[in-house]
């Protein structure tokens, strides 16, 4: 098995997300052990692992959204927890749950959004990203009546809105068409472009393959495999897929 | 100029949300009824004790449906995850405090309007002569409810019993300010001098200044894990 930290041959340049024996305890339960990672400027990693792995709650960590048990985390060069006000300026999260307020319109899910992330025109920007996803047409139509699909290209839209420098993405596909999937692979690779950084919780080993540049597998809480998808061996891929074969039943 | 755009939002969703649900409006005014009409059954006829203990009733009324409101407003933000969408926007803490307390208070001042004429025509009361007077008790002890109220619904959001926890926390700490409003009210509708309710009415402000200083500070540490 591979182990990378990801900042070799980075010297001087500022990680854009540093993790340090970051442990996390819900009551008697461990969801981390002591996770190291440090992933660099317009790097893509994909996490990988089972659930309960603790995939989601390192991405809870990093948002702010959860205080560690111990270690350190820090994002764009902010720590986490004394600066999580900073932290939450330059990342964009595309969680699990949608977010959305299902008695708002789209558009006002939109508009609150960007009143809320402090953004000039925000009507303007609501109307550009609702383009984007192609929800115009149900702009105004309540996002109780959205189907899932449509909730989560909403969801993807209100991501659009900001730019961050970090993205963090649980399960992202769920729920995607195709043409909603290219839509959001298109929008990390340009993303990935302008240098924003993203970590991506999946279970689809394929798209998380595809799109990233570097994979982790998150197991009971460790991290159990490493890699850059360039400098990854055979032998290492096919490790990771031997620890996904036996974590996901062989699927 | 953003902090106040990001308050108004935020009232101006849970209004909107309000406003098409009309789930918990309509609760709390079905309840504010059922309550003024039952404690006018149990009195009966008997004008004397029903006028010594109408504002007593109302504030009991008041107090039993605000805290319906209250409930809604931090847990209807648990659906979907909401509430962890509306930690993550860069916004300061107090603009999120200070938009669920401008909805809740508009929403509970809205299901007291429309007690007032139901308690006045049960109640026997003329209440419209002294309305202005009333209000002026009303609107403080109603923003000090809603402060306190808004502050425990954050606070007990995370627990699974923060239905229970919510009143039984409430109830006690908000006491001066529901024994001022009853005093307060009591002097209004017996048509006596207002300076006599001067006291009262100074209690209620001390509550909020309090109460509204308290929660700016220490929201971000109850909202947070």
């Amino acid at each position: 098995m591979a182990r990378s930290d990801g900042a070799e041959g980075l010297s001087g340049v500022t990680p854009a997300v540093e993790i340090n024996g970051l442990v996390k305890w819900y009551g008697a339960h461990p969801a981390l052990r002591g996770v190291d990672l440090c992933v660099s400027p317009g790097e893509i990693l994909a996490l990988f692992g089972p659930n309960g792995a603790g995939k989601s709650t390192l991405l809870r960590i990093l948002a702010g959204l959860v205080r560690p048990t111990a270690g350190s985390v820090q994002v764009s060069g902010f720590e986490v927890g004394p600066h999580s006000d900073k932290v939450r300026r330059v990342i964009g999260v595309l969680a699990h749950g949608h977010q959305l307020y299902e008695t708002l319109t789209g558009r006002e899910n939109l508009l609150f959004a960007a009143t809320m992330l402090g953004l000039d025109r925000p009507a303007k920007r609501a109307a550009e990203v609702l383009g984007k996803v192609g929800l115009e047409a149900a702009a105004g139509v309540l996002v109780r009546t959205f189907s899932s699909g449509m909730k989560r290209r909403l969801a993807l839209a209100k991501l659009m809105l900001r730019e961050p420098r970090v993205m963090l993405l649980d399960e992202p596909f769920t729920n995607l068409d195709l043409q909603a999937t290219k839509l959001l692979e298109e929008f990390l690779m340009t993303s990935k472009a302008a240098g924003v950084t993203t970590l991506l919780a999946t279970h689809d080993l394929t798209m998380g393959l595809a799109i990233a540049d570097r994979m982790a597998v998150l197991q009971e809480g460790r991290v159990v495999f490493d890699a850059k998808r360039d400098e990854a061996s055979r032998e290492s891929l096919r490790a990771l897929f031997s620890i996904h074969g036996e974590l996901w039943g062989g699927e | 100029m953003i902090f106040a755009r990001r308050v108004l939002a935020i009232a101006w969703k849970d209004l909107v949300a309000e406003w098409r649900d009309r789930e918990s409006i309509t609760a709390m005014c079905f309840f504010a009824f059922l309550v003024l009409f039952l404690f006018n059954f149990a009195l009966g006829g008997d004008q004397a004790l029903i006028r010594g203990a109408s504002s007593g009733l109302l504030w009991l009324a008041f107090a039993f449906t605000a805290v319906l409101g209250l409930a809604r407003s931090i847990q209807g933000e648990l659906a979907n995850d909401c509430l962890d969408g509306l930690l993550l926007y860069p916004a300061e803490r107090e603009a999120i405090f200070l938009g669920k307390l401008c909805s809740s208070f508009s929403v509970i001042l809205l299901v007291e309007l429309f007690s007032f004429p139901i308690f006045a025509v049960l109640y026997n009361m003329d209440i419209w002569s002294q309305f202005p007077k009333l209000l002026l008790i009303t609107v403080p002890a109603t923003l000090g409810f809603a402060t306190a109220g808004t502050l425990l619904a954050t606070m007990t959001v995370g627990l699974r019993a923060r239905e229970a926890m919510l009143p039984f926390l409430l109830f006690p700490l908000t006491i001066p300010l529901l024994l001022s409003a009853v005093r307060g009210t009591e002097v209004v509708l017996r048509g006596e001098a207002f300076e006599l309710a001067m006291p009262w009415l100074k209690l209620m402000a001390a509550f909020d200044v309090l109460f509204l200083v308290g929660s700016l500070l220490t929201f971000e540490l109850l909202i947070e894990e």
